[in-house]
C-alpha cells in the first residue's frame, strides 16, 4: 500500500500486464487512500462511482480488446475549477457551489480519451485566488509531510491536486496555473509541477481567473509521469482561439543527455528579501551540482523582475472584474432570496456569493478600468508586461543567450497555516508568487521539481524556465535534476 | 450709466430679454445636426462566437449555445462568415479595411447581458474612414432629389444581447436568450446630417446596400436593422449644443419622424432660452414623440479591456490568397455586386429615366427587377414601363397596405399588362382595374379578366366613326360652335365621347376621327 506514493505510470501498467493489478483493484486502492486521508481536505468531491466505470472500460481495452490506451487505469484528480459533465464544479466558492456543467473541459475529455480514471475534484482556493489553498468554502487542504498540530499549508491555488498526488490518492493531478498556482503547491508537497507554454494547452473549460495568463497544470510524483500526461493533454483545440495552431510534437525523455552542451542562466533578481537560507542553500546546491555535469552555469540579470508582481497584480485584479462579471444569479450559480429589482439581486446575489477575496480583486479591477484610470494603470501595466517579457527573450536570445534558467520555486518551505493566515491574501500573494509569477507574464514554460528536505522535513524544490515551446529540452533537464537528486517519497 | 443701475434680479431678466431679441434681430437661426449608428444584423447560419443558429423568430431560448448563456469555461470562437460580411459592407462602403483589428469587452450589468459584458471593436475596429453617397428625395417632402452624402467613422463587429420582457403585473421579467451573442455590425456615422429626412434618405439607401450584399435581411420590422440617431442644435459659428440620442429606432419613416419631432423639441427649447439635457430618448412611434429613456447625466463607464479569449484579427489586404484563418480582402472585392448608386446611374444613362424615378425605382428592389426583366423586350418603352410599376402597381398596392416584397403578380402578367397598355388596347384605367384583379390572386392572365370583363379598347375604325357620328348628331350646338371657330369646345367634344362609350374608345385615334368629321 505504501507504494502508492511513488508507483510510476510504467510499474502501475506492468503491473497491471503481470495482473499484480488490475484497473480496478488499483483505482479501488486509491479511493481508498483518498478516504484514509480525509483529514488532509485534497478533495472537493470523490467520484468513486466514475472512476470505477472508468476503471471497468481500462480493463475491458487491456484484457478484451488487448488495444490498451497511454493512461489506461491511471488515476486523476482534477482540480475544481475545470468543467466535467454531470460532475459538480464549484472553484470552492458559494457562488457555484451547485453548478453543474453539462460539457467537458477539454484537458479532462483528452484525458478520458487517453484513458484515465477520476476519482476526484480537488480542492483549491476560491476561483483559484490565492496561494495556500486556505480560503476554500470546503476549508483549508493541509500538507500531508506534517501530521503535527500545527500544521502546514498545502501551497495553492491547486493545493488539493498537489496533496492527491503526494498522498497517492492519484498517479497524476491536474491543476491550474495562472501566477504560480500550480508550481507552488508542487513545490510545498514535494512533487513536479509544469506550467507549460501559454497556448500548448486548451484553456476550454477551465474557469478563467486571468485569461491572458491561465494556463493548465500538471502536478506527477515523476517527470516521465508528467512527460505521459502532458503528451496527452497537448495541442491545438479548436475550441481555444488562443491555443498554438501547430501542430503538437510530443516531448521525449531521452535517456542520456549531454548537459555539456546546455547553458543555465541564473538570475540575480531572483535573490530577493525574504527568502530562507535553506532555499538558498536548495538553489546553490542545484547549481553546483549542474556545474558537476558540465553545464554552463552563468549568472544573468532579467532586471524587471522587482516590478513584475505589481504588473502581475493590476492585470490579474482588472481580468478577474472582467470574468466575474457573468456571477450574477440569473443563468446559474447562487441566487440571494432579494428580487426586489434586478440590481439588487445582483448586489446581494455577488456578496453572498463571493468570498473577501475575490470582492476585493473585483473592486480594484474596476478602479483600474475606468476611463479615467485605464491609461494609469492597465495601459502602463500591459507596457511593463511586454519588458518583462523581453527580458526573458533577451536572455534567451540574445548575445550570451542561456537555454533555461534555474531558480527557487518558493521563498521557504510550506509555511505554517497559523502563520500564513496572519498576513493578507494580497501580500501572501505578493510573496509567494514571487518567482513563478513572471514566467506567466511572458507566457513561458516553467517546472517545479522538489530537491531535498528541510530541517523540519519539508520539501524544498526549484524551478526550471525556458523559453516559449521549449518543453521538450525543459523536461529532459528536469529529468536529470531528478535522477542527481533523488528526492524521497512521502511515507505514509 | 447711473440711470442703468439695476438690481441683479432685473439685469437678469434684461439681459434674457436682450438675448432673446438679439437671436431674432440677427436672425440667428439654430440650425440642426444629425449624426447616426446603426446596428445591422449580420445574415448568417450561426452567431457570431458560437455555433448556435442565428434567427429570428425562434422557439425561446433555443437557440443558445453554452457560450451564449456565459456558462463559465467557455470561450468565444470567431465566425468566418461573419468577417467576410463586414468585409464586404466596409468595401461596398469604401472604407479602409484594418490588416489588424481586434476585440474589447463592454462591460454594463444588465438581465439580457450574461457575461456583464459586450465583445465588440471599439478601439481597432474592423474597418475605418468611409463615405455613403445617397439621394435625398421623399414625394411630397422634396421637388426633386439632391445629392447627399455621411461620412463613416468605423465599423465594428459586435454581439447582439438577449431580450428582456418585462411583465409588469406579475412582477417578473423574463429573458430570451436566442438574440444574445447575434452577429452586428456597428456603423458610426460622423454628424453631417441636416434633417431627419436626410436621416431616412441614407438609411434607406443603407438597407438597400446590405440587402444587394447579402450582408442583412434589412428587415427594420425583425430589427435587423437598427437606427440610433444623435441630435444636436447650433448657431452659425458657433460650437454645437449639448446633444440627445434617440435609441432603436425601427423604420425609415420613423427615423425621419423621430428626429424632426426631436429637432423641433431642441429648437422650442433654445428658443425660449432653455438648456439641453445630455440624454437618451426613444421614439413613440404611435404617439409621434421622443420620451426620455434612462438619465445619462450620469455618464455609464463602459470600463472598456481587451478581450484576452480572441487573437487579433487578421486579414489579407494585398493578395488573394486566402487560408483558414486569414481571409483575402481583394477575394471579397471581386464578390462585390452591383450597388443603388450604380443602378440609379444606369437607369438615368441607359434607359433615359427622370432621377426622380430612378431613385424610386431602386428603392423598390422587387419593381426594380420587374423593370429590368420587362424591358429586356426593347419594344417596351423604359419610362411608361417604370411608370406603370411606379404609378399604378405600387398605388394600388399601397392601397390595399401591400410591401413591394409580397407583391403576388408574375413577371409574365405584367409583361401582358405592359404590352397591352402600349398597344393601346387598353387604357390606363382598365390597367389599375386589371392589376387589382390580379392582386386578388387569380390564376388567369391578364387577357382572360379584360376579355372577360370586355374591358378591352375599341380601335376598330368603323366603330369609333359611328360613336363620333352619334356624338355630332346628338350635340348640334357645341357642334354649331365649333364650326364657327371656336375649336375649344372639341375637348368638350372629345370627353362626351369618352363618357358615352365607357372609356373604352382608344382616344388617339378617337380624337382624330372626330376632328376629320368636324372638319368636313
Amino acid at each position: 500500500m505504501n507504494k502508492l506514493t511513488s508507483y510510476s505510470i510504467k510499474e502501475i501498467h506492468k503491473s497491471f500486464r503481470d495482473k499484480l493489478l488490475t484497473p480496478t483493484s488499483f483505482i479501488d486502492l486509491c479511493i481508498q487512500r483518498a478516504k484514509q486521508t480525509k483529514e488532509l481536505n485534497a478533495f472537493i468531491i470523490l467520484t468513486d462511482e466514475i472512476a470505477e466505470n472508468h476503471a471497468i472500460e481500462s480493463e475491458k481495452r487491456i484484457y478484451i480488446e488487448k488495444k490498451s490506451l497511454p493512461l489506461d487505469g491511471i488515476a486523476i484528480a482534477i482540480k475544481d475549477n475545470f468543467c466535467t459533465k454531470n460532475i459538480n464544479t464549484t472553484c470552492a466558492s458559494n457562488m457555484l457551489k451547485n453548478f453543474v456543467p453539462t460539457y467537458n473541459a477539454t484537458v479532462y475529455s483528452r484525458l478520458l480519451s487517453s484513458g484515465a480514471c477520476l476519482i476526484g475534484k480537488s480542492n483549491l482556493d476560491e476561483f483559484a485566488m490565492g496561494s495556500g489553498t486556505v480560503d476554500s468554502i470546503f476549508g483549508p487542504t493541509r500538507n500531508p509531510w506534517c501530521s503535527s498540530e500545527d500544521w502546514r499549508i498545502s501551497g495553492g491555488s491547486s493545493g488539493g491536486s498537489a496533496v492527491a498526488v503526494a498522498t497517492g490518492a492519484c498517479v497524476a493531478g491536474i491543476g491550474s496555473d495562472t501566477g504560480g498556482s500550480t508550481r507552488n503547491p508542487a513545490a510545498l508537497c514535494g512533487v513536479v509541477g509544469l506550467k507549460p507554454t501559454y497556448g500548448l494547452v486548451s484553456r476550454y473549460g477551465l474557469i478563467p481567473l486571468v485569461n491572458s495568463m491561465d494556463v493548465p497544470g500538471i502536478l506527477a510524483r515523476s517527470i516521465d509521469d508528467l512527460t505521459m500526461i502532458f503528451n496527452s493533454v497537448a495541442g491545438p483545440d479548436i475550441l481555444d482561439s488562443t491555443t498554438l495552431k501547430k501542430k503538437f510534437k510530443p516531448v521525449k525523455i531521452e535517456d542520456n543527455i549531454d548537459l555539456s552542451e546546455i547553458k543555465i542562466g541564473i538570475p540575480s533578481e531572483y535573490y530577493c528579501e525574504g527568502m530562507s537560507e535553506e532555499v538558498l542553500d536548495v538553489w546553490r546546491y542545484v547549481t553546483d551540482l549542474l556545474e558537476k555535469e558540465k553545464c554552463q552555469v552563468r549568472s544573468v540579470s532579467l532586471p524587471h523582475t522587482s516590478v513584475s508582481i505589481a504588473v502581475y497584480s493590476i492585470l490579474n485584479q482588472c481580468e478577474v472584474a472582467s470574468n466575474m462579471a457573468r456571477y450574477d444569479g440569473l443563468e446559474y450559480g447562487l441566487r440571494a432570496a432579494e428580487d426586489y429589482s434586478t440590481e439588487e439581486l445582483y448586489a446581494s446575489t455577488r456578496s453572498e456569493g463571493f468570498n473577501n477575496v475575490v470582492r476585493s480583486r473585483i473592486f480594484a479591477g474596476n478602479y483600474f478600468l475606468l476611463a479615467r484610470n485605464y491609461e494609469k494603470y492597465f495601459l502602463k501595466a500591459l507596457k511593463l508586461r511586454r519588458l518583462i517579457a523581453d527580458d526573458f527573450n533577451q536572455v534567451f536570445k540574445g548575445e550570451n543567450s542561456v537555454d533555461l534558467l534555474l531558480t527557487p520555486t518558493t521563498l521557504s518551505e510550506a509555511p505554517l497555516y497559523k502563520d500564513f493566515t496572519s498576513t493578507h491574501n494580497r501580500d501572501q500573494c505578493a510573496l509567494q508568487d514571487y518567482c513563478t509569477q513572471p514566467a506567466n507574464m511572458a507566457g513561458i514554460p516553467a517546472i517545479s521539481i522538489p530537491i531535498r528536505l528541510s530541517k523540519n522535513n519539508m520539501p524544498l524544490s526549484i524551478q526550471l524556465m525556458g523559453p516559449f515551446l521549449s518543453e521538450q529540452l525543459l523536461l529532459n533537464i528536469a529529468k536529470k535534476i531528478e535522477s542527481l537528486v533523488d528526492f524521497p517519497s512521502l511515507k505514509m | 450709466m447711473k440711470h442703468y443701475i439695476l438690481s441683479k434680479r432685473h439685469l437678469y431678466k434684461y439681459s434674457k430679454i436682450l438675448k432673446r431679441g438679439f437671436s431674432s434681430h440677427c436672425n440667428k437661426e439654430w440650425q440642426s445636426v444629425v449624426g447616426l449608428e446603426v446596428h445591422a444584423q449580420l445574415n448568417t447560419e450561426s452567431k457570431l462566437f458560437s455555433g448556435a443558429e442565428n434567427t429570428f423568430g425562434g422557439l425561446v431560448n433555443n437557440c443558445v449555445s453554452l457560450f451564449d448563456a456565459a456558462i463559465p469555461g467557455t470561450l468565444p470562437v470567431l465566425n468566418r462568415k461573419c468577417v467576410e460580411l463586414g468585409v464586404l459592407t466596409a468595401l461596398a462602403l469604401s472604407c479602409k479595411v484594418n490588416e489588424v483589428s481586434t476585440f474589447d469587452r463592454k462591460h454594463y450589468f444588465y438581465a439580457d447581458l450574461p457575461a456583464g459584458y459586450q465583445i465588440t471593436q471599439q478601439r481597432t475596429p474592423l474597418a475605418n474612414d468611409g463615405i455613403i453617397n445617397f439621394q435625398v428625395y421623399t414625394p411630397g417632402v422634396h421637388k426633386k432629389p439632391y445629392n447627399k452624402s455621411s461620412k463613416i467613422k468605423q465599423i465594428q463587429l459586435e454581439q447582439d444581447s438577449g431580450k428582456s420582457l418585462h411583465d409588469a403585473e406579475l412582477k417578473r421579467s423574463l429573458v430570451d436568450l436566442n438574440r444574445a451573442g447575434a452577429p452586428l455590425i456597428e456603423l458610426v456615422f460622423e454628424p453631417d446630417l441636416e434633417d431627419g429626412e436626410e436621416a431616412a434618405a441614407l438609411v434607406k439607401e443603407l438597407v438597400l446596400i446590405v440587402q444587394r450584399l447579402g450582408a442583412c435581411t434589412g428587415r427594420m420590422e425583425e430589427g435587423a436593422l437598427r437606427v440610433d440617431a444623435n441630435v444636436s442644435m447650433h448657431q452659425a459659428g458657433e460650437p454645437l449644443s449639448t446633444r440627445t440620442e434617440i435609441k432603436n429606432i425601427g423604420s425609415v419613416r420613423g427615423v425621419a419622424g423621430a428626429i424632426r419631432h426631436e429637432i423641433e423639441r431642441q429648437r422650442s427649447i433654445l428658443e425660449d432660452g432653455g438648456r439641453i439635457v445630455n440624454e437618451t430618448r426613444s421614439w413613440d412611434a404611435t404617439a409621434k414623440i421622443t420620451i426620455p429613456m434612462r438619465d445619462k447625466e450620469v455618464v455609464q463607464d463602459y470600463r472598456f479591456m481587451p478581450e484576452p479569449n480572441l487573437p487579433p484579427l487578421r486579414v489579407n489586404l494585398r493578395t488573394k490568397e486566402d487560408s483558414q484563418d486569414v481571409i483575402s480582402v481583394p477575394l471579397i472585392k471581386d464578390k462585390m455586386p452591383e450597388l443603388p448608386e450604380e443602378s440609379r446611374t444606369k437607369l438615368i444613362k441607359h434607359y433615359e429615366l427622370r432621377p426622380e424615378t430612378a431613385v424610386q425605382l431602386v428603392n423598390e428592389p422587387v419593381l426594380l427587377d420587374f423593370f429590368q426583366t420587362i424591358t429586356l423586350v426593347k419594344a417596351r418603352n423604359p419610362t411608361k414601363v417604370a411608370n406603370l410599376l411606379l404609378n399604378d402597381l405600387l398605388t394600388v398596392l399601397n392601397k390595399r397596405k401591400l410591401d413591394a416584397t409580397c407583391c403576388p403578380l408574375t413577371v409574365n402578367q405584367l409583361e401582358d399588362l405592359v404590352d397591352l397598355l402600349l398597344d393601346k388596347k387598353i387604357s390606363l384605367d382598365v390597367c389599375r382595374k386589371t392589376i387589382d384583379e390580379l392582386l386578388e390572386g387569380t390564376d388567369s392572365s391578364a387577357m382572360d379578366i379584360i376579355k372577360q370583363k370586355g374591358w378591352l379598347l375599341v380601335t376598330d375604325e368603323a366603330e369609333i366613326v359611328n360613336s363620333c357620328i352619334k356624338v355630332i348628331e346628338n350635340n348640334p350646338k357645341l357642334v354649331k360652335q365649333y364650326k364657327d371657330g371656336k375649336t375649344k369646345v372639341f375637348k368638350a367634344l372629345l370627353g362626351i365621347l369618352s363618357k358615352t362609350t365607357d372609356n373604352k374608345l382608344d382616344m388617339s385615334i378617337a380624337s382624330e376621327k372626330l376632328e376629320e368629321l368636324l372638319k368636313k
